[in-house]
């Protein structure tokens, strides 16, 4: 009795080890950012283990330690993600150093056309060397950087009055960068609702990439480039050219006058908690935030407006978004595709947008009444026409940190000027292309 | 304790000493049964301290990058070297260390020389006090960093309203000015470990014998004279003690700027470990980093050791 017993209570572990080693065997885990639109992922992948019974498990990091984690986790081989959506800027070490599965003969047995996707995500997100058809990733998440105003104040009377007296032009969304100063400054310290409020909330990170990717917006409205001729790693005189000279010195001139006090280190979070909290009247930051932020108890709905980076010499704005790769280390390779193969598909794009999540599918994109879906829709496909990135080279984060120590001395630290600080830069990354054998 | 004693403990342990044990020591001479005893701790130092080191200065000579395993490692002679002490980026740094690592000292000891005399008086609650004092140096330092940024929030920060209310300054940007900056994370090194020096102090203090004061109280010392002669001297090897361990802290300190300032604004509060955390860790060039540790390393080790020869001398 007592040996039959033993051996039923085997069988019972046995089976259960059984069933849990094969679901886990079941599971993929996805890395990604912490951030509003992993959340929207969340929700949209329960439709994937409903559908395949694959389930799946996610790893979110915070925006500040996102590159450190995840590139630590690259390099290290580590077989924590399946299915990574990193950032653009990744797809070159990602490629390289063989980090990403190479997805062409995947896209083609699966028939998955990468011409079903914005071709300015597939180059940014998917392709290395840039341009050419190697794909590393799927375009996930398209983003840019884009610009919110606080509506409610832009439609008081009594404020469009006084905007006119001073400017003597109507208070309306800024379309160059001389006119959101101009409004930035008009907001400066003026008292609103019993409320002092601020002019305008920029990046000005230091750690990560923050004031690079702020100082960049203005940059790539004045016609800034980083090379000559693409490919050659010839900067001089592209990346200090007059004009970018000139949107250092703008964008310098824009934080000295009309941010909140103590901004010194702010980047996404920091700015929407400006925004949010009704500090400030303009805010500048990614698309990605725009759902959550049209829906806030606080800012949302007729109090926020959108528009899209202002042109000064040329309509550009800062590519932000990432795509969505297969890790070469992990384990369940086959499930991960899996994934990838149902994220491609159009109806799991159209749910994606609809869930907040910024879908780069031409199916959701084309569609005529997408504009509408959305108060940003509209803007999002505008500057998602003009976007620029940011270096993609594997030693892109060296080429990342020289920018933000370079920007952030001259614009916040008030160090030298801006001629010297992009004169420095060119010798900076000039080191690291000698280094890394470009040059 | 008497040499028969000791024979019978030594019978004691040979006897409770497993049988198995015995057999394979027999033979053994005793010098080679101490490396037995002591070769896991070598082996472990071996491992984890000098191969690491060796092997660190070796890279330091290379064009090694730790995220590029494929890539050929070359060896580059001193060029790494060269950029290091031909850069003014690293000379700023070094720089923005330096100020960090003397102005903490000279204020911590002030100050924790000072609290420790007063705790020394044993006034009533002086326990409860030397533990209230003692409480700062409990927290972790990243903790401590994150919150003095809300502390110094020019905004709504008790600092900036503190100074204002006394000094009528205005919001004070504490961490966002070039200014101020360097003197932010002082400040708040200085709340943090200030307490470690007056404990240290405070053991000095108390070690003092009392016939001390009772012979210069004869000769008819005066307070500063008592306090020159007996006091300072005295607590002397305790102070210098402590400000040694602090000066090497704070040499390497990296968390609590890095959550205060991030090393700016700009790079005015970029302390060496921070820039050889970015060197290493985010713009992996792992070679370049390899050489300024070991530049960092001989520097410390340097003025460790003058430091603790005249410790030694303060002592004899």
């Amino acid at each position: 009795m007592r040996s039959w017993r033993t051996a039923l209570a085997a069988a019972g572990i046995a089976a259960f080890s059984f069933t849990s080693a094969s679901a886990q065997d079941k599971e993929i885990t996805l890395c990604w950012a912490a951030w509003d639109p992993a959340n929207a992922l969340v929700e949209l992948s329960k439709d994937f283990t409903t559908e395949t019974g694959i389930k799946m498990k996610f790893e979110f990091v915070p925006w500040t330690n996102f590159a450190d984690r995840f590139l630590n986790e690259l390099n290290s081989g580590g077989k924590l993600c399946d299915l990574l959506i990193g950032d653009s800027q990744w797809i070159g070490g990602g490629a390289t150093y063989g980090h990403y599965v190479k997805l062409n003969d995947f896209f083609e047995q699966e028939g998955i056309s990468m011409d079903d996707f914005l071709p300015a995500t597939v180059r940014a997100y998917s392709t290395w060397p840039k341009g050419e058809p190697n794909y590393y990733a799927l375009p996930a998440m398209g983003d840019a950087l884009g610009w919110v105003y606080r509506k409610d104040w832009f439609e008081n009377p009594d404020i469009q009055a006084a905007f006119k007296e001073k400017t003597g032009r109507d208070l309306a969304p800024p379309a160059t960068w001389t006119e959101l100063k101009e409004v930035a400054e008009f907001f400066q310290g003026r008292e609103i609702d019993g409320k002092k409020v601020y002019g305008v909330s920029i990046f000005t990170e230091r750690g990560s990439e923050g004031i690079t990717m702020g100082a960049t917006a203005a940059l790539y409205s004045w016609g800034f480039k980083y090379e000559n001729t693409p490919g050659k790693y010839d900067m001089d005189s592209a990346v200090n050219s007059p004009e970018s000279v000139e949107a250092l010195e703008f964008y310098k001139s824009l934080y000295e006058c009309c941010v909140p006090p103590g901004y010194s280190d702010a980047y996404m979070v920091a700015n929407l908690d400006a925004y949010k909290s009704g500090q400030v009247a303009m805010m500048m930051n990614w698309f990605a935030f725009w759902p959550g932020l049209a829906k806030d108890e606080n800012v949302g709905g007729d109090k926020t407006g959108f528009f899209v980076n202002p042109k000064q010499n040329v309509e550009a704005s800062t590519l932000g978004g990432q795509g969505i790769s297969v890790v070469s280390y992990s384990e369940k390779k086959d499930l991960a595709l899996q994934y990838i193969k149902w994220f491609a598909k159009p109806e799991v794009q159209k749910k994606w947008w609809s869930l907040g999540g910024y879908s780069c599918h031409n199916s959701v994109l084309n569609d005529p009444d997408f504009a509408s879906t959305a108060p940003f829709a509209a803007d999002f496909l505008k500057a998602m026409s003009g976007v620029q990135d940011f270096w993609q080279e594997p030693i892109y984060a060296e080429l990342l940190q020289a920018m933000q120590k370079r920007v952030h001395d001259y614009v916040v630290a008030d160090k030298g000027t801006a001629q010297e600080a992009l004169d420095q830069l060119i010798a900076d990354w000039t080191i690291s292309f000698e280094d890394d054998g470009k040059l | 304790m008497t040499t028969g004693a000791i024979d019978n403990l030594a019978d004691k342990a040979a006897k409770s000493t497993p049988f198995g044990m015995v057999r394979r020591m027999r033979g053994l001479s005793d010098r080679a049964i101490a490396w037995l005893f002591i070769a896991p701790t070598v082996f472990l130092l071996l491992a984890i301290n000098i191969f690491p080191l060796i092997w660190t200065v070796y890279l330091s000579f290379t064009n090694f990058r730790a995220n590029q395993p494929g890539r050929e490692v070359r060896w580059i002679g001193t060029r790494n070297y060269e950029r290091i002490f031909g850069s003014e980026d690293i000379w700023g740094y070094l720089q923005a260390t330096a100020h960090f690592v003397v102005w903490t000292m000279v204020i911590q000891v002030i100050i924790g020389f000072g609290l420790a005399l007063l705790i020394n008086r044993n006034f009533r609650g002086a326990s409860f006090w030397t533990t209230v004092i003692l409480i700062p140096m409990m927290l972790s330092p990243a903790v401590v960093g994150v919150f003095w940024t809300y502390i110094y929030q020019p905004q709504t920060g008790i600092f900036s309203y503190i100074i204002d209310f006394f000094a009528n300054t205005g919001a004070l940007d504490m961490i966002g000015s070039v200014g101020l900056a360097p003197w932010s994370i002082i400040i708040v090194d200085t709340w943090m470990w200030t307490p470690y020096i007056m404990i240290l102090c405070l053991a000095g203090l108390r070690s003092i014998p009392d016939y001390l004061y009772e012979a210069a109280e004869i000769d008819r010392a005066n307070a500063l004279q008592k306090f020159w002669y007996i006091t300072l001297p005295r607590v002397l090897p305790f102070l210098m003690l402590a400000v040694l361990f602090r000066g090497i802290e704070n040499f390497k300190m990296f968390d609590m700027v890095v959550e205060l300032t991030s090393g700016g604004p700009g790079s005015t509060t970029e302390l060496a470990s921070i820039n050889l955390k970015r060197e290493a860790f985010e713009k992996w060039r792992t070679g370049f980093s390899s050489a300024f540790a070991v530049i960092l390393f001989v520097t410390v080790f340097g003025l460790g050791n003058i430091y603790v020869k005249a410790l030694n001398r303060v002592k004899s």
